[in-house]
């Protein structure tokens, strides 16, 4: 089986810790959305990325079991304060 | 709906007419203000962000969800994105129902799910010319 990319998005202090906003992650198929997390966070960048931030996927919120499929859009959401 | 976040100062007027029915007994408008306080220091003004392609369907999601709830509400919502300076509205819900109580029900419903669910981020800026991120609270989806 060959590899999936997906998208993934940053947000508010973890684009600021990232530099960028938006980075293309290569993963293997089968991959989930905690296995793309673990490997956003494997980044040096990425210490104060918490263990098991709220995660979108396809802009909906989602599960770390959910599988992605190639060209899935992933987002690492910081705690929110909308209002 | 119309759409739910602006760059620009929000029109609480504009909301009310959307809202506004002759079967509308009771209309409650909650207001999100950029505030000053001793504990967050010397704030001038906050810097809201978003996740736009997401925190637009998220609120058009909760209103649907309020007016499941609420079906004889009617709901206006809309968040400011960008530099709101202290006093202004970064937030304003429009609810008009029947009856009272449904509307301030509905009104409590949006405003809490909003400040649960809804992808946006906050800035500070103080007077010193800093700024800082505000610590939220871990996202949740539904429910």
């Amino acid at each position: 089986m060959s590899d999936i990319r997906v998208a993934v998005r940053l947000f508010a202090s973890y684009a600021e810790a990232a530099g960028a906003d938006e980075m293309t992650v290569t993963l293997p198929a089968g991959a989930t959305a905690a296995d793309c997390l673990a490997a956003v966070r494997a980044a040096p960048w990425a210490a104060r990325v918490p263990p098991g931030p709220a995660l979108a996927v396809n802009r909906r919120y989602a599960k770390g079991d959910l599988v992605l499929r190639d060209g899935d859009e992933v987002a690492v959401i910081p705690p929110v304060a909308g209002g | 709906m119309r759409a739910p976040l602006t760059d620009r100062a929000i029109d609480v007027a504009e909301l009310l007419s959307v809202v506004a029915a002759e079967g509308s007994g009771g209309t409650v408008v909650f207001l999100g203000t950029v505030r000053r306080s001793a504990e967050d220091g010397n704030v001038e003004a906050i810097e809201y962000s978003a996740y736009r392609e997401m925190a637009e369907p998220e609120l058009q999601r909760i209103v649907a969800e309020a007016l499941g709830q609420w079906p004889g509400a009617r709901i206006a919502l809309q968040h400011r994105l960008g530099v709101v300076p202290t006093g202004e509205a970064s937030l304003v819900i429009a609810v008009s129902a029947p009856h009272r109580a449904d509307a301030y029900a509905a009104s409590r419903f949006v405003i809490e799910a909003t400040k649960r669910r809804a992808p946006i981020w906050k800035k500070e800026r103080l007077a010193s010319g800093e700024a800082r991120w505000v610590e939220g609270r871990p996202a949740g989806g539904e429910h």
